[in-house]
């Protein structure tokens, strides 16, 4: 017998997610010294990009370019997911003039799970919980300079317990 | 009988000294008694770990198959038997073939007795603490203390707390502990006289962001990471790691406000403050890793000396020495249910370790005196359920045991209980590696089931599962015990069966491994068939009797033993040191 209302539970993890939301907001609203066709372009919904079904296709989607591996993007992901629903990843980077962030999950039904602009003067580091379907490589795109860098890391996923 | 044995250990434990054999030149000198160990260094750390809570002595059967596959194939802690034993330079026969392995043990185990127990522990530990005098000396515990048998789940570990205060545990870090809740520990926490390390729990976000209790709120941090000791003149920092797997390996009920992990990068920051601020002279990681993760993690962080390491049961006689960034870093394991204790002499120098001795003594409980005080607590903590549990409700068919990656008889028995008092196709069985030895004839009481079952979820159920369910299942359990990045496994071995059989490939990839499911009577398992499962310690919340009396009820009816053969193949690890027939 619970005697906690589901509601509460609910609420409480609304209140939660829309603090992340407002968070995110602020980044947006830092004044951008960007050059004013290229916030537009930004500015456009991805579409395509969150219709892919494979890493190379979303990545080619999303910006045109393949990525480098480098050790200045950090990825803070679990080994094993504790809940595969909310699995939370973070990514830092020493890397300069950083304008854009992005997650994919490489066996995700959609490969592209978000991307997030990085205004000019805002400190490079993205915080957020995805779902995964099952282990998967999670993969964390930079877009720097013009350049495309990445991080890998597989997160696996399982049923948990002993089997018994 | 009992001069009998205590000559016969004596005469056999020549090669105890030799089992902890980095030192060769200790030996020689040596006869005067078996636990008289040649003065080394300038500071001993004396080890347990996953004791499950057995105050008493106990037999305890080392694993036959124990496979360790891709780069931990044939590497310790993946060997058993004479491959074990010429590794080690172990002499069969010996009181230390007994006790660090399975070789005969229905024969050696009459002859050399019961190991273990915590007023055993506490003799031995006494006695290596005074022979190097004051402050020169630490008992650390790596967790699984509190767990194991009736009496600690009767207590939430309460019972424990109590005899790890009396054993004189300075510090220990924890896995089972976090089962009994958040309150229970917390309770137990606030009488025990020693630290609770772990570098790796942290509050999960909702957590800090509800402002639950921490140690350190500004990271999270739900305990103390780590503790400076001064022992002889030297300052050596002890790190906690508890099993990173906690809320997947166990309901996550019990632990909903925290969050675990290995945190590598986190350790690394730890140790580099140590070794920088406070100038330690040495850094030691008391783990509950596992032995094969902390051999992974002593590659890839540096600055650590030494990891005592726990979890995987491994009595491993020496340290593995690893190389990483920063030098070396020697890892042990120090076996289970205490039959073993870890003593880790050091020779500190200013901000080094200039060397190091390392013995695994086995604990054999006829060449101690019990101590008495601690005889006392144990005696006035069982006896409220002394009569009840002591009742015999049957016998051991023959030898009964846990440990083994794949099927151990005491799990057979138990999945036989299930299928007969449950009444479905197939049982299934958690692959834990706690749980005692029973001699062939020897009674069965309730305290000896408790003793093979005692969880904090011991609920049993009855599902409905399709045959591609129960392969999935199967291959889940599978992976996290054969994964090839060590990083990936939980420990614990593999989920029992009963009712049904299967081929396994350790060394293949997760959804490869199992095939040829077939159900008792030689039927193919059918991918999109429902089958009646039988089942207990499930993650998920269940309402069915408590196993151990689904056990005893069907240990009461008196029904013929099954002796099946496990129903498990084995393929693709024919020359593998780590088995000698499937036990």
């Amino acid at each position: 017998m619970s005697i906690m209302s589901p509601e509460f539970f609910a609420n409480r993890r609304l209140v939660l997610k829309g603090i992340g939301v407002a968070a995110l907001v602020g980044f947006g609203v830092i004044p951008l010294d960007v050059p004013q066709a290229l916030a537009a372009a930004n500015d456009k919904y991805p579409e395509e990009a969150f219709k892919q079904k494979t890493e190379a296709e979303a990545i080619k989607a999303l910006y045109g370019k393949t990525p480098e591996a480098s050790d200045k993007v950090k990825m803070d992901a679990p080994e094993i997911a504790e809940n595969g629903a909310v699995v939370p990843i973070a990514v830092t980077t020493t890397l300069a003039d950083v304008t854009s962030i992005s997650f994919l999950v490489s066996e995700n039904p959609i490969t592209l799970v978000a991307s997030y602009r990085i205004p000019a003067g805002t400190l490079p580091a993205v915080g957020n919980r995805i779902k995964m379907a099952k282990t998967s490589n999670v993969i964390v795109l930079v877009e720097a300079g013009g350049k495309l860098y990445s991080a890998t890391k597989e997160v696996k996923v399982t049923v948990g317990g002993c089997g018994g | 009988m009992m001069k009998i044995r205590r000559r016969e250990l004596l005469k056999a434990s020549a090669a105890i000294a030799l089992a902890g054999s980095l030192p060769r030149l200790a030996r020689g000198a040596d006869t005067s008694g078996v636990y008289d160990l040649e003065r080394f260094g300038n500071a001993r750390i004396l080890h347990t770990t996953d004791t499950h809570a057995q105050l008493r002595p106990v037999f305890f059967r080392e694993p036959s198959v124990n496979l360790g596959v891709g780069a931990m194939a044939g590497q310790p802690p993946h060997l058993v038997g004479k491959a074990f034993l010429d590794r080690f330079g172990i002499r069969p026969d010996s009181a230390d073939a007994y006790a660090f392995t399975c070789v005969e043990f229905e024969k050696a185990a009459p002859r050399f007795g019961k190991l273990g127990g915590f007023a055993h522990l506490k003799t031995l530990i006494d006695k290596l603490r005074a022979d190097v005098g004051e402050k020169r000396s630490l008992l650390l515990d790596g967790g699984d203390l509190w767990q194991g048998t009736g009496l600690s789940n009767a207590m939430r570990g309460a019972d424990m707390v109590e005899a790890a205060n009396l054993l004189g545990i300075e510090a220990m870090t924890g896995h089972w502990e976090f089962t009994y809740g958040e309150q229970a520990l917390r309770d137990n926490l606030a009488r025990f006289k020693g630290e609770f390390l772990a570098q790796n729990v942290f509050l999960t976000e909702e957590a800090a962001f509800n402002d639950a209790k921490a140690f350190d709120p500004a990271s999270g941090r739900v305990f103390k990471p780590s503790v400076i000791k001064e022992i002889g003149g030297h300052r050596i920092a002890v790190i906690g790691q508890a099993f990173p797997y906690v809320p997947i390996a166990h309901p996550k009920r019990f632990t909903p406000d925290w969050t675990f992990g290995i945190r590598d990068e986190e350790l690394q920051k730890l140790v580099d403050g140590h070794r920088s601020n406070d100038k330690v002279d040495a850094v030691i990681l008391l783990s509950h890793n596992g032995m094969d993760v902390d051999l992974k993690l002593a590659s890839r962080v540096s600055g650590i000396d030494v990891i005592l390491g726990g979890h995987t049961h491994d009595a491993v006689p020496q340290p593995i020495s690893v190389q990483n960034a920063g030098g070396v870093t020697l890892v042990t394991n120090a076996g289970s249910n205490g039959k073993f204790l870890g003593v880790l002499d050091l020779d500190l120098g200013k901000g080094k370790v200039a060397n190091v001795r390392y013995r695994l003594l086995p604990v054999f409980a006829e060449l101690l005196k019990p101590d008495p005080a601690m005889q006392a607590l144990i005696d006035k903590m069982r006896e409220p359920h002394a009569t009840e549990w002591s009742e015999k409700i049957g016998a051991a068919d023959r030898l009964l045991y846990r440990r083994g990656n794949f099927s151990g008889t005491v799990d057979q028995l138990i999945c036989d209980a299930l299928l007969s008092e449950l009444d479905t196709e197939i049982a299934l069985s958690p692959g834990f590696r706690w749980g005692l030895t029973a001699l062939a004839g020897q009674p069965l009481t309730m305290d000896d089931l408790l003793s093979e079952t005692a969880i904090t979820y011991p609920e049993t159920y009855v599902a409905t599962m399709t045959g591609g369910q129960i392969k999935d299942v199967l291959e889940d359990v599978c992976d996290n015990l054969f994964n090839a990045d060590p990083y990936h496994q939980q420990g614990g071995d593999m989920v029992r069966v009963g009712g049904l059989a299967y081929t396994c490939s350790p060394a293949e990839p997760i959804g490869k491994r199992i095939s040829e499911l077939k159900l008792a009577h030689g039927k193919h398992l059918e991918a999109h068939k429902h089958y009646k499962v039988a089942g207990w310690a499930s993650v998920n919340e269940q309402q069915g009797a408590p196993v151990w009396d689904v056990v005893a009820k069907h240990l009461r009816a008196g029904r013929p033993p099954n002796r099946d053969a496990p129903g498990v193949t084995l393929k693709g690890v024919e020359d593998n040191p780590g088995i000698t027939g499937l036990g």
